[in-house]
C-alpha cells in the first residue's frame, strides 16, 4: 500500500519515452433544467442549505421520483452533439451504497441502458492537430448533496467534529460522459485530456444545457490513466483521479499520474487500483479508496420509473434544431474568412472569434476584422489584463471604424484616436470624430499654406530634394502632419510638397 | 333503543348506508365520528387496531363537512364518512412508522396522494392502523408496537401485514379502511377476519407517500366490510396521479357500476376459472368446501365454472421472496439515523457517518426486517444477481404468461384466499416459510400486477372466516365487483345477513365521558 508513496517520480519526459499512457475521462456535467431530475424543486446556484428540496430530494419515506423531460432532452442534445446512437428506451438503475449525502442510500443513474452511446468527438488541440475521442456512453443521473466537514484543519472528513449536509445539489441531473481508453496521445495525453474537456464544456455551452462553469462544480472530470511499455501491450492497472476541476489541473494530474506511476512501475512494483485526489497547491496526487475489491452497488433496475422511451421522432426534432458545433463552426469560419491555420488559431486562442464574426457580418472584411481585433485592441485588453470581449467597445463599432478608414476619412493614426473616443465613452466613432474633430483634412487650401510654411522654414531640404534626393522630404511631410495636428492625409501632403518643389 | 345503542348501531352500518344517512342528514358526521372514537375507546384496548387515534383531526374534519353540508354545499357520496389509515401511509402531521421503532416519533410534512384524495372528499381520518413492520409479516406478530388481535378470537391472528386495518374494520371501529397489499396484505387479513379487500391493478392507486417495501409489488386499496363500499373507496383513492410514475393513465375502472349491476345476481355468460395449483393440498377442509360451496353458488347465478392451469404459479413464492426482498433492501437504505426518524449512536467507539447507520439500523429494525434486508442484499449482489434476481423475474414474466393465458379461457380466476382460517399468536412465529405460505394464493396477482379481491365465504369448521379470492385481468378490476358483489348477495341472503353478525361480541371498556 505504501509502494506508490516510497517510489519517486520519474520526470515526464522520460516516462513518456519508456511508457505509453492510456487515458479514460469521465466528466459529470450538471444540466442548467429549473428543476431537478426528479422533484420540482428548484435547481439554483448558492441558495440556503436544504431551501431548494422536496420530500423526494430529501429522500422521505414513502416519495418517488418523476424523470424531469427537459433534462432527458438535454441529454439526446447532448448525445446527438458527441454523434452517439439514442436508445429507443432505456431504464434507470440504483446504484446502492450507503452515504450521507446521498438521501436514500442509492443514486438513481442509469447503468446497462445509457440515453447514449457509441460516439466520438474530434479535439483540437492548441497547435491545430486533432485528435478524435471515442465515446462509449452519456447517461443520465442525479447529482449527490454537498457535505461540510467542520472542525477539522483540513476541511476533510478525517479530524472533523462533525458534518453538514446541504440536499441543495441533490437530485440536480447530470449526464456522465464517458470515454473509451483513450489510446495514441503519447506524450501529449495531458493536453488531449486538457483539451477534450475544454471541447465538452464548449459544447455544452452551444448546446444551452448547462452554464458549464468549471469553478461552480457545473462540471467536474475524474481522469483514469494507466501505463503499459509499449502501445501493442495490454492496458495496465489504471488509477482514477476524482473531481479534477480546472483545465490546467487536468493536464496536471495526468503529468503527475504519468510520473508517479512510472516511478512505481520502474520499482517493479504494481500500480493500485485505487481513487486519487488531486491537490491543487501543488499539483500531486495522493490515494483515496482502494477498489481492490471492486465495490459492489447491486445495481438493479429503478422500479420506481418506467423505462424512457423517446420516440424518433422527438430525436430528429432534436437533432434538427441543435445549433453548429464549435469546431465545426471554427472551420466553416477559417474557410469564409480565408485565415491561414496559425491565424485562425491564435483567433481561437483569444477568444476572439465571436467578435470577429459579429465584426465581418456588421460589414467589415475579414481581414479588416482580424486586423483590429488581433492588433490594437488585442494589444489594449492584454494591457489593462482584461478579455477582448470586455472591452467597452462593441464589434459594430469597430465595424464603423474600419468603415471610416477604408472610405479615407480617418488614417490609422487618427482610427486610434477615435477608438480612444469609444472605449472613453465618447460614443460611436461618428460622434467622436465630429465631437473630437479628427477627421482628415482633404481641402488643399490650409495644406498648401501649412507646406509653404515648412518650406519656408527648412530652404535646406528644399534644396537637397531639388538637387534629385528625395530622402529628407519626410522632414517636410512630418512637419506639415504636425501642423495640421495629424488631420492631414500624408498621401496628399506628399504629391503636394514635391508638386510644390518641383515648381 | 337507548342512545348507547344508537351510537352503536352508526359503527354497524356500512359506508354506503353510513354515506346515505349522512346524504339524508339523519345523521351527522362530528356524531358517526364520535360513535366511531367512542367505539375505538371501547374495544381497541383488546384489539389494538390502532397504533394512533386522531380524534381532533377527525372531528375537526367532520364538523366541517357537517357545515358544508348545511350550507348545502355539494360533497364527495363519501365526505363524513370516517376512515382508518394503515400506517405505512404518511400523512401530514399524524405519525406515520410503518410499524417500526425506526419512525417512531416521526411526523411527515407531506401527504400521500391517497391521504389528500381522503381529505379533500372529506372523510375524517380516525387514525393509524397497525401493522407488521414494514408490512412484512402475514399476522401483525412483527409490528414493533404489539400485535393486532383477531375481533373473532383474540387469541388468533388478524392476518398481516395489514391486520390493523381489517380487524379496525371487522371490529367495527371503522366502517372503512385504506390497506396496501405487497404479496397480499390486503386480501389475506381480509380472509382471516371476514372482510372485504381488494388489491387493484397495479398503478391503479397512486403510491406516492406509501412508505415502499417492492416498488414493483406494492399496491393500495380498499379494506371494507361491503363490496359495494369497496369499489366507493377504490373509485375515491384510484386514478393518474403525476407524483407516482407507474400509476396508470387512464380512468378507474367502473367500480362502483359493476358493485351495483353485480349485486342484481346475473352472471350468465361469465366464465370463471378455477386455478388448479392454487387448491387443494395444503388447504384446510374448510376451507376447500367453502370454496366448493361458492363455485357452486356462482354456477347458480349462471356462470360457467371452467378449470384453468398456471403452472409457474408453483415458482410464485421462490420468486417473490427473491424480488421483494431485492427490492426492500434498498427501499429501506434510508431508514439510516441521518435525516429522520430513530438515530443511535454506537455504545463505544468513534461516532462516523457509518457507525451511526449502522447502530440505528441494527436497533431501529426487527429481525423479520433484517432477515430480508439480509436476502435481499445477497441476491442482488454481484456474482448472484443473474441466478437470483435474474431468475425470478423471468419466472415473474412466465407468471405474468400464465395469467395472460388463462384469461383467454376465463374471465375472473378464483382460489381460496389463504391456505387457512386465522392462526394463534406464535403458531408460526419461529417458522418464516409456514408464515410465508399463507400468501401462496395472493403473490402471483403482485408478481403480474392483476387486481385481486378477497370477500368473506362462510366460516370453517373452526368457525373462524374464510376468503374467497377473485382476480382479473390488469385494468378489468371492475370484473371483480361484479362477480364479489353477486356472491356476496347470495351469500347473505343464504346466511341471513353479513357474516360479521356472527362474530362474537367484543368486550368493551365502560367508557369515562
Amino acid at each position: 500500500m505504501t509502494a506508490a508513496t516510497t517510489t519517486g517520480l520519474v520526470a515526464y519526459e522520460d516516462a513518456v519515452r519508456r511508457y505509453d499512457p492510456v487515458l479514460g475521462i469521465e466528466v459529470h456535467v450538471e444540466l442548467g433544467t429549473l428543476t431537478k431530475m426528479f422533484c420540482a424543486a428548484e435547481v439554483a446556484y448558492g441558495g440556503e442549505p436544504n431551501t431548494q428540496v422536496t420530500p423526494v430530494s430529501l429522500g422521505l419515506p414513502g416519495a418517488l421520483p418523476v424523470v424531469n423531460g427537459k433534462a432527458v432532452e438535454y441529454a439526446i442534445r447532448i448525445g446527438l452533439a458527441l454523434n452517439c446512437s439514442i436508445a429507443e428506451s432505456c431504464r434507470f438503475a440504483r446504484k446502492n451504497y450507503f452515504y450521507p449525502d446521498v438521501p436514500k442510500n442509492f443514486q438513481t443513474s442509469q447503468y446497462d441502458e445509457p440515453i447514449a452511446y457509441d460516439g466520438w468527438i474530434d479535439v483540437e488541440l492548441e497547435d491545430g492537430e486533432v485528435f478524435r475521442v471515442e465515446i462509449e456512453r452519456a447517461h443520465m443521473e442525479e447529482d449527490a448533496g454537498k457535505n461540510t466537514h467542520v472542525g477539522g484543519s483540513t476541511g476533510r472528513i478525517q479530524g472533523a467534529e462533525y458534518s453538514l449536509v446541504d440536499y441543495n445539489r441533490a437530485g440536480i441531473p447530470l449526464v456522465e460522459i464517458v470515454t473509451r481508453p483513450i489510446e495514441g496521445a503519447g506524450e501529449r495525453a495531458p493536453e488531449v485530456a486538457r483539451a477534450y474537456v475544454q471541447t465538452l464544456r464548449d459544447i455544452f455551452r452551444t448546446l444551452d444545457v448547462s452554464e458549464a462553469r468549471m469553478e461552480r462544480g457545473n462540471v467536474r472530470a475524474d481522469v483514469n490513466l494507466s501505463l503499459r511499455p509499449t502501445p501493442e501491450s495490454p492496458l495496465g492497472t489504471r488509477t482514477e483521479t476524482k473531481n479534477v476541476n480546472s483545465f490546467r489541473s487536468i493536464e496536471r494530474a495526468v503529468r503527475y499520474e504519468v510520473s508517479r506511476q512510472a516511478g512505481v512501475l520502474d520499482a517493479g512494483l504494481p500500480v493500485i487500483q485505487e481513487t486519487r485526489h488531486f491537490h491543487e497547491e501543488d499539483g500531486t496526487t495522493s490515494s483515496g479508496r482502494v477498489k481492490s475489491d471492486a465495490e459492489d452497488y447491486r445495481y438493479f433496475p429503478e422500479p420506481d420509473l418506467v423505462p424512457v422511451a423517446p420516440s424518433r421522432e422527438w430525436v430528429e426534432e432534436i437533432r434538427a434544431t441543435l445549433p453548429e458545433m464549435p469546431v465545426a463552426r471554427r472551420r466553416r469560419l477559417q474557410t469564409e474568412w480565408g485565415y491561414a491555420d496559425a491565424e485562425m488559431r491564435d483567433v481561437v486562442n483569444a477568444g476572439a472569434i465571436d467578435l470577429i464574426e459579429a465584426t465581418v457580418s456588421a460589414g467589415t472584411s475579414a481581414a479588416g476584422a482580424r486586423k483590429w481585433w488581433m492588433g490594437e485592441l488585442a494589444r489594449r485588453a492584454n494591457q489593462d489584463d482584461v478579455m477582448l470581449a470586455d472591452l467597452s467597445v462593441t464589434p459594430a463599432q469597430i465595424a464603423q471604424l474600419q468603415g471610416l478608414v477604408e472610405s479615407g476619412r480617418l488614417n490609422d493614426k487618427l482610427a486610434r484616436q477615435v477608438l480612444d473616443g469609444v472605449l472613453a465613452g465618447e460614443g460611436d466613432p461618428e460622434a467622436v470624430v465630429v465631437a473630437r474633430g479628427l477627421e482628415i483634412v482633404s481641402d488643399d487650401g490650409p495644406l498648401l499654406a501649412a507646406i509653404d510654411d515648412a518650406l519656408a522654414a527648412q530652404p535646406d531640404i528644399v534644396e537637397k530634394v531639388r538637387g534629385g534626393n528625395q530622402g529628407p522630404v519626410g522632414a517636410i511631410i512630418g512637419a506639415v502632419m504636425k501642423a495640421t495636428k495629424g488631420q492631414a492625409d500624408a498621401k496628399r501632403v506628399r504629391e503636394l510638397v514635391l508638386d510644390r518643389i518641383g515648381q | 333503543m337507548g342512545t348507547n345503542d344508537m351510537t352503536s348501531d352508526i359503527t354497524r352500518l356500512s359506508a354506503s348506508d353510513l354515506a346515505s344517512a349522512l346524504a339524508s342528514k339523519s345523521v351527522s358526521s362530528v356524531e358517526a365520528t364520535q360513535a366511531h372514537l367512542d367505539r375505538i375507546a371501547a374495544v381497541d384496548g383488546d384489539v389494538h387496531a390502532f397504533l394512533h387515534v386522531s380524534s381532533e383531526e377527525a372531528l375537526a374534519t367532520a364538523a366541517d363537512v357537517d357545515a358544508k353540508r348545511a350550507a348545502g354545499e355539494e360533497l364527495h357520496p363519501l365526505a363524513g364518512v370516517p376512515i382508518a389509515v394503515k400506517d405505512v401511509v404518511v400523512t401530514k402531521g399524524l405519525p406515520t412508522t410503518a410499524g417500526s421503532k425506526i419512525l417512531a416519533g416521526w411526523i411527515p410534512p407531506y401527504d400521500a396522494t391517497l391521504v389528500e384524495r381522503i381529505k379533500a372528499a372529506g372523510l375524517p381520518i380516525l387514525g393509524k392502523t397497525n401493522m407488521d413492520e414494514f408490512a412484512m409479516g402475514s399476522s401483525t406478530e412483527h409490528s414493533a408496537f404489539g400485535n393486532t388481535k383477531n375481533p373473532w378470537d383474540l387469541d388468533r391472528i388478524p392476518g398481516g401485514s395489514g391486520g390493523g386495518s381489517a380487524a379496525a374494520v371487522a371490529g367495527f371501529e371503522a366502517p372503512l379502511a385504506i390497506g396496501t397489499d405487497t404479496g397480499g396484505s390486503i386480501r389475506q387479513p381480509g380472509a382471516v377476519t371476514g372482510t372485504v379487500g381488494v388489491k387493484p391493478t397495479y398503478g391503479g392507486v397512486s403510491r406516492y407517500g406509501l412508505i415502499a417495501m417492492a416498488s414493483s409489488l406494492d399496491q393500495a386499496g380498499p379494506v371494507t366490510r361491503t363490496v359495494l363500499d369497496a369499489a366507493l373507496l377504490h373509485e375515491l383513492i384510484g386514478g393518474h396521479d403525476p407524483h407516482d410514475s407507474t400509476s396508470i393513465n387512464e380512468p378507474v375502472p367502473g367500480v362502483v357500476a359493476a358493485a351495483r349491476q353485480g349485486a342484481t345476481g346475473d352472471l350468465r355468460g361469465l366464465r370463471v376459472g378455477v386455478v388448479k395449483e392454487l387448491s387443494g393440498e395444503g388447504y384446510q377442509t374448510g376451507v376447500s368446501a367453502r370454496f366448493d360451496e361458492s363455485l357452486d353458488q356462482l354456477r347458480a347465478l349462471g356462470a360457467e365454472i371452467v378449470e384453468v392451469s398456471c403452472p409457474s404459479f408453483t415458482y410464485a413464492l421462490d420468486a417473490y421472496y427473491l424480488i421483494m426482498p431485492a427490492e426492500a433492501s434498498s427501499n429501506l437504505a434510508k431508514f439510516d439515523g441521518m435525516r429522520f426518524g430513530l438515530r443511535v449512536e454506537p455504545e463505544e467507539g468513534p461516532v462516523t457517518a457509518e457507525r451511526v447507520m449502522s447502530a440505528t439500523r441494527g436497533a431501529g429494525f426487527g429481525d423479520e426486517v433484517k432477515r430480508r434486508v439480509i436476502l435481499g442484499t445477497y441476491a442482488l449482489s454481484a456474482g448472484y444477481y443473474d441466478a437470483y434476481y435474474g431468475s425470478a423475474q423471468k419466472v415473474r414474466t412466465l407468471i405474468q404468461r400464465d395469467f395472460a393465458a388463462a384469461f383467454e379461457q376465463a374471465d375472473v380466476l378464483v382460489s381460496p384466499t389463504a391456505p387457512t382460517t386465522a392462526f394463534k399468536f406464535g403458531e408460526k412465529l419461529d417458522d418464516p416459510l409456514a408464515m410465508y405460505l399463507n400468501d401462496i394464493a395472493t403473490i402471483p396477482a403482485n408478481l403480474a400486477g392483476v387486481p385481486g379481491m378477497s370477500l368473506p365465504n362462510g366460516l370453517s369448521d373452526d368457525g373462524l372466516p374464510v376468503g374467497f379470492q377473485i382476480l382479473a385481468p390488469a385494468k378489468a378490476d371492475d370484473r371483480l365487483y361484479r362477480v364479489g358483489a353477486a356472491l356476496e348477495a347470495a351469500l347473505e341472503s343464504r346466511w341471513g345477513g353479513p357474516l360479521l353478525n356472527r362474530a362474537p361480541e367484543l368486550k368493551t371498556t365502560e367508557l369515562a365521558r
